[in-house]
């Protein structure tokens, strides 16, 4: 009925003390999620938002709860450190939204997550919910979600709500959204997600949201051609961003000409893509698509 | 952040690139000094965070320091227009004097990271001194990339192989592995994210030397390289963009009259697109963050509105991680404090919405509120 989270999911927070942690820990409980507990260093024993436990370690809060999906809210220069503690602690599924994680540390962890069964998300993501079973793992304003049959997916966190707040308002509900974060390097991409939503039988169709820069959309767009049988409608942004200056080519090197919307555009309406033309379409292509 | 040339080939001497002999000059008495040292002759070249200087203007090969300090001079003071600094230029305020030096090759070598591959990967080609887009573009043949396990680093037959792909005479191949090692280490450890030594040369004495290094730190990770800091040279950015960045807010001045403030950098994107794809044109890029406060908000829409340019303001607000009534508390602040107040569309959404409306409502601020992306497009175009 959905991908990554749903009914079973027991969430822990990682640095639930924290302002943004506890903030949006509450936000999730509120909307519905199962959340089990909470890992601050040094605060355990404590507890939060009217009787969750707050454990010292990851493996601590695993065992005494069950828990099975971790949110990170830890300050940048300690996230990549929370990430491997709950890999290390066998978590299957682990979300950071912590904002500038140095590129060096994302590609330390990333290196150090191959060959194991923990999938990250992010950093620098929204996170991900399932609205039909009221599963909330993220950042994103619950209330504009709709359960229904429709997966998103997006590389933006605000611009993933537009897309769903479009959505809700012609009434398309959403199995699950999952923002899978701006960074340049980052734990799920596309595919992933992609993959996930054509074997869930109860995701029918699917919004992809791209942005110009790096090659994430030519592989959704690959992805797509070769395996992807329901429909999917795609907007890409940053149609009218200038092209930057820039210093040096090595990054262009890599990307080629790839990196520019109309390139991105172009590979994901040959994969079959309802193109969104403009970021106020996306409900109207949508519902279209739908029929 | 973006190093010199001069500030680049420090660090990577200091991890064991060889580099040529040279020293940087700030005024043409300096550049004198320099040229005398290395001999009599040098090679001027202006110190902006641009390529494409040699076609600009901003190199020249001199042979009396009387030259060198006349070059400096005539440099120095100006700014300089390549095709990678825009139409309005880069300052010079120094110029880097180094040795002159017979070539018999030239290559390309950079390091990056590559988010598809998820790791740093060595791009070299024999194609030195040229455009690599273009070689990369027309020659992909002769692009060859190597990628790097972050584990264990890069690796001594990696170098192997990449000096076979550049056709290297045998007894270069120890020394180029040597430094790309170099190389790897000081990307590593500073935590860079790109050098670029474009051209790597060999002189015809048997030498191999970084001719030119541009590198650039992940911001990111500034908070572990304290003393690195002291490199950034703001001049070579807009004066609102260092602004910005200071406060910790994404912003690029663009050329239009619609100031754009929106939160989180997709939403900004599609937001530039609605008021591109209305007719009309914004006047920045704005991403005010995720976990901004009050007065970072207030903060952003003043540093928006010291555009002269700007003469309507579009603030597009998803409150997710950033609530609603915290953005519109920062609203009210900067209007109030204003010296002067374009045309308002504002555009709130998500969390605590209900509440940051009524902020909005309870001030004696003048605005458009729009529900959707299209009324945005129509309030701005009316």
């Amino acid at each position: 009925m959905s991908i990554l989270v749903d009914q079973n999911t027991r969430l822990l927070v990682q640095g639930i003390t924290g302002r943004e942690g506890s903030f949006h820990a509450e936000r999730c409980k509120a909307y519905g999620t199962n959340l089990v507990a909470g890992v601050t260093p040094g605060k355990g024993g404590t507890t939060v938002l009217d009787g969750t436990p707050v454990f010292d370690t990851v493996e601590e809060a695993i065992a005494e709860t069950g828990a099975n999906v971790s949110l990170i809210f830890v300050p940048p220069p300690f996230a990549a450190d929370a990430i491997l503690e709950s890999a290390d602690a066998g978590l299957p599924l682990v979300i950071c939204i912590t904002e500038g994680v140095p590129v060096k540390d994302s590609t330390m962890v990333m290196r150090y997550l191959e060959g194991k069964s923990t999938r990250l998300i992010g950093p620098n993501c929204p996170g991900l919910i399932t609205p039909g079973a009221k599963a909330k793992v993220g950042i994103m304003p619950g209330n504009i979600h709709l359960p229904g049959t429709t997966g998103v997916v997006s590389r933006s966190g605000t611009l993933t709500y537009e897309a769903v707040g479009q959505l809700t308002a012609r009434g398309i509900g959403q199995s699950t959204c999952v923002g899978i974060g701006g960074d340049p390097v980052s734990g799920t991409m596309f595919v992933d997600v992609l993959k996930a939503f054509n074997e869930d039988p109860e995701t029918e169709s699917i919004v992809l949201i791209g942005e110009i820069g790096g090659t994430k959309e030519q592989e959704a767009a690959a992805y797509i051609k070769e395996f992807v049988k329901k429909p999917v409608a795609s907007l890409i942004v940053g149609q009218t961003a200038p092209v930057g200056r820039r210093m040096g080519h090595a990054g262009a090197v890599i990307t080629g000409t790839a990196a520019l919307a109309s390139e991105k555009m172009k590979a994901l309406e040959d994969a079959g893509c309802h193109v969104i033309p403009t970021p106020a379409d996306i409900g109207r292509v949508v519902q279209e698509m739908l029929g | 952040m973006k190093l010199h040339e001069y500030q680049a080939k420090a660090l990577l001497a200091e991890f064991g690139v060889p580099v040529p002999e040279g020293s940087v000059a700030s005024n043409a008495a300096e550049a004198i000094e320099a040229t005398k040292k290395l001999g009599g002759t040098s090679v001027v070249k202006a110190q902006v965070h641009a390529g494409g200087r040699g076609k600009a203007g901003g190199v020249k090969v001199v042979s009396s320091p009387e030259e060198a300090g006349a070059f400096a001079e005539s440099l120095i003071g100006t700014t300089l227009v390549t095709f990678q600094t825009g139409p309005a230029g880069a300052p010079v305020h120094q110029v880097l004097c180094e040795q002159t030096m017979d070539i018999e090759r030239e290559i390309y070598l950079s390091i990056t990271t590559d988010g598809g591959r998820k790791r740093p990967v060595i791009i070299a080609s024999s194609e030195g001194g040229m455009e690599i887009e273009e070689v990369a573009q027309n020659e992909p043949e002769k692009v060859f990339t190597e990628p790097i396990d972050p584990a264990i680093g890069f690796q001594p037959y990696q170098g192997r192989k990449i000096a076979g792909a550049l056709n290297l005479p045998p007894e270069q191949v120890r020394p180029f592995v040597a430094l790309v090692d170099a190389c790897y280490r000081a990307y590593m450890d500073t935590d860079s994210s790109m050098i670029e030594i474009n051209p790597l040369v060999l002189t015809k004495d048997g030498k191999m030397l970084a001719l030119d290094a541009k590198m650039s730190i992940d911001d990111d990770a500034m908070f572990r390289h304290k003393p690195l800091a002291s490199l950034r040279d703001t001049s070579q950015e807009d004066p609102l963009e260092v602004q910005a960045s200071e406060a910790d807010i994404a912003y690029v001045k663009l050329d239009g009259n619609v100031g754009c403030m929106v939160n989180g950098a997709g939403l900004a994107m599609a937001t530039m697109d609605t008021v591109k794809f209305a007719g009309a044109e914004p006047a920045n890029f704005l991403d005010v963050g995720g976990g901004a406060g009050e007065e970072k908000i207030s903060h952003a829409i003043l540093l928006m509105l010291s555009d002269p340019n700007v003469t309507k303001v579009l603030v597009n607000i998803f409150g997710g991680i950033l609530r609603c009534d915290i953005a519109a508390r920062g609203l009210v602040d900067a209007y109030g404090k204003a010296d002067r107040r374009p045309p308002l569309i504002v555009r709130l959404l998500g969390t605590n919405v209900d509440e940051g409306k009524k902020i909005l409502a309870d001030s004696d601020l003048e605005l458009t509120l729009v529900g959707t992306l299209e009324e945005a497009a129509a309030a701005i175009t009316k």
